[in-house]
């Protein structure tokens, strides 16, 4: 008797690869980064300015990377301007279909990067301690707006991928909330590899720990749920089967400093507030680890996918 | 009879693969007449099959479906040789028109689905959304093309190439309602004839709110690698589901890192606090 009736998939595969892996990072980390980086400004202690300026210097370049990785992509990437204007004879004008993440998250990329580049300035001018361009409630708002909008660019690219008829991707509705968990957990690793770099930065390396575990724990019940949808439609298979399950499995490899609280060692700093040995290189290897889960988490869903 | 071609009129194809002998008249005409280059993809070894999918350059193929066994059956006990000759199902809601964020899937004046190739940038969502796998990127003009019914000939009152060619009239051209008409005798037909597995597919609004290129099959659709009916749904399905998803995920999120930074002191603990305090740090 069969008890899961399995959805048969018979669409080609889009061939989607590097660029658009590398772009469903960037687009992770700096939703992630410009997210915590408001957090922290607003939010957090002024002690956390350093690291929220680190979070909106990461946004700005990063979303111009994935742009510009976006028309690459295209087949005709001068003609990229087509997502947004219709250059259908007689039918001129601007161009959204709400049917598809794809026209909806190119506008949102454009909102984005203009939050991202007066947000990006504004850091810079108060690095330069010359007048801030976001002062106050309009500051606030500024960036509290910006967030929304950054959050959805983290999360919609799994949504992108769902809302097709290619198996694996269209089987399940958790992915977009898969993608958004992985960029903010990524965010907070790349936040706190910055922050080494950054005077100033040390206290607030608590809250992007911790904040990087909750991340890691929310992505980890998600990624659950992608495979309980992927046993309901029968693409469980397909998705981890070799060689594309030891993506998967990196996955995961990328979840355990921040699950296993070994991270936890970065913290422990000498009775003289120096560096323990062990800590520098915890610091590095821990979130990039968690860096490269995130890279290999898009990976897996991207190529098991498509094969 | 040759068909009086109107615009504003719906048209399309009945496909009968059971009078199809795999002969590929179709595949040549669609080739010459839509000045497509012949592609060498080498020795694909399937069957009688070397055109392999429909694609970019191949808007017409016809499946060689071998299920024949390796021993010898008596009489009636055979599998047959399945025949169909596949394209672009020109559905009614269409998957590739629901997903192009350009608006270069258009629905043409007699009710077919056409990618304006000048409009389109490559971007393959169309490719991701197609269940029929029809549409491929065209490698030498860098766009997603496909079947176009032969737009340009039927606005000059002309049937498409392929219906022209066929030599069996497997692939029949017509209004819509007409050629449901004739698929529904054919049916009866070959049903009277022994044939009970045969059915049509696409010819109602089960598949798609209905396919304008539809068929009649002897055997079950998935075989032909066609989905079945429950199976024929359309990408944006999975808007609200994958929205509500990343909503949910935001919100979690939003408490989790609200959380975190009230409660870093808990990580922190160990740590003594810097040494210094940040420069200039501004609320």
């Amino acid at each position: 008797m069969t008890i899961i009736a399995a959805t048969e998939h018979f669409a080609g595969p889009p061939e989607w690869t590097w660029y658009i892996l590398f772009y469903f990072f960037l687009a992770g980390v700096a939703g992630g980064s410009y997210f915590l980086a408001t957090l922290l400004r607003y939010w957090g202690a002024p002690a956390d300015e350093a690291v929220a300026r680190i979070g909106f210097y990461v946004a700005f370049p990063a979303t111009l990377l994935g742009l510009l990785l976006l028309t690459l992509d295209l087949k005709q990437p001068l003609r990229f301007w087509h997502m947004l204007f219709n250059t259908t004879p007689g039918q001129f004008g601007l161009n959204f279909n709400s049917s598809t993440p794809m026209s909806v998250g190119v506008w949102a990329l454009l909102v984005a990067s203009v939050f991202a580049a007066v947000s990006f300035l504004d850091a810079l001018a108060r690095d330069r301690r010359s007048r801030a361009l976001l002062d106050g409630a309009v500051g606030m708002a500024w960036s509290v707006v910006g967030s929304v909008v950054y959050l959805f660019i983290a999360g919609y690219t799994g949504v992108l991928l769902a809302v097709s008829n290619q198996p694996i991707w269209s089987d399940s509705w958790a992915l977009g909330g898969l993608f958004l968990a992985s960029g903010l957990s990524g965010a907070a690793a790349l936040l706190l590899l910055l922050s080494r770099y950054r005077s100033g930065a040390e206290s607030t390396r608590g809250m992007l720990e911790l904040s990087e575990r909750l991340f890691t724990v929310l992505e980890l019940v998600l990624l659950v749920i992608v495979l309980l949808t992927l046993i309901d439609d029968g693409t469980l298979g397909k998705a981890l089967s070799f060689p594309w399950v030891l993506l998967w499995l990196a996955a995961l490899v990328g979840m355990l400093p921040a699950l296993a609280g070994l991270t936890a060692r970065r913290f422990r700093v000498g009775s003289g507030g120096t560096l323990a040995a062990g800590r520098v290189q915890a610091l590095v290897l821990g979130p990039t680890l968690v860096l490269l889960g995130v890279l290999a988490l898009r990976a897996w869903v991207i190529f098991a996918a498509q094969h | 009879m040759a068909t009086n071609i109107v615009p504003g009129k719906a048209y399309g194809f009945f496909t009968d693969t059971s009078v199809c002998i795999g002969c590929k008249a179709c595949e040549v005409a669609c080739k010459e007449w839509n000045q497509l280059p012949a592609t060498d993809k080498g020795f694909l070894g399937e069957s009688l099959d070397n055109t392999g999918t429909l694609d970019g350059q191949n808007w017409r193929h016809v499946k060689f479906i071998d299920n024949v066994p390796d021993e010898t059956m008596g009489n009636g006990n055979g599998k047959p040789f399945l025949l169909m000759s596949d394209v672009c199902k020109h559905c009614t809601h269409a998957s590739c028109m629901d997903v192009c964020p350009t608006g270069a899937i258009i629905r043409t004046e007699f009710d077919t689905v056409f990618i304006q190739g000048s409009v389109c940038n490559g971007c393959r969502n169309c490719i991701a959304a197609c269940p029929y796998d029809v549409i491929d990127i065209d490698p030498e003009q860098d766009v997603a093309r496909k079947c176009t019914l032969c737009y340009d000939r039927l606005q000059g009152g002309m049937e498409p190439a392929c219906a022209k060619a066929c030599p069996t009239e497997s692939i029949q051209f017509g209004p819509l309602d007409e050629l449901r008409a004739k698929a529904e005798r054919r049916l009866a037909q070959v049903h009277a004839g022994g044939t009970s597995e045969a059915n049509l597919y696409g010819h109602d609004d089960k598949v798609y709110g209905g396919l304008h290129a539809f068929f009649l099959l002897m055997d079950k659709p998935e075989v032909y690698k066609l989905p079945r009916a429950e199976d024929a749904v359309l990408p944006q399905r999975n808007n609200l589901g994958g929205y509500l998803g990343v909503v949910g995920t935001a919100v979690v999120a939003v408490f989790g890192a609200i959380f975190a930074l009230r409660n870093r002191g808990s990580v922190a603990r160990a740590t003594p606090p810097p040494e210094a305090p940040p420069p200039e740090a501004t609320p």
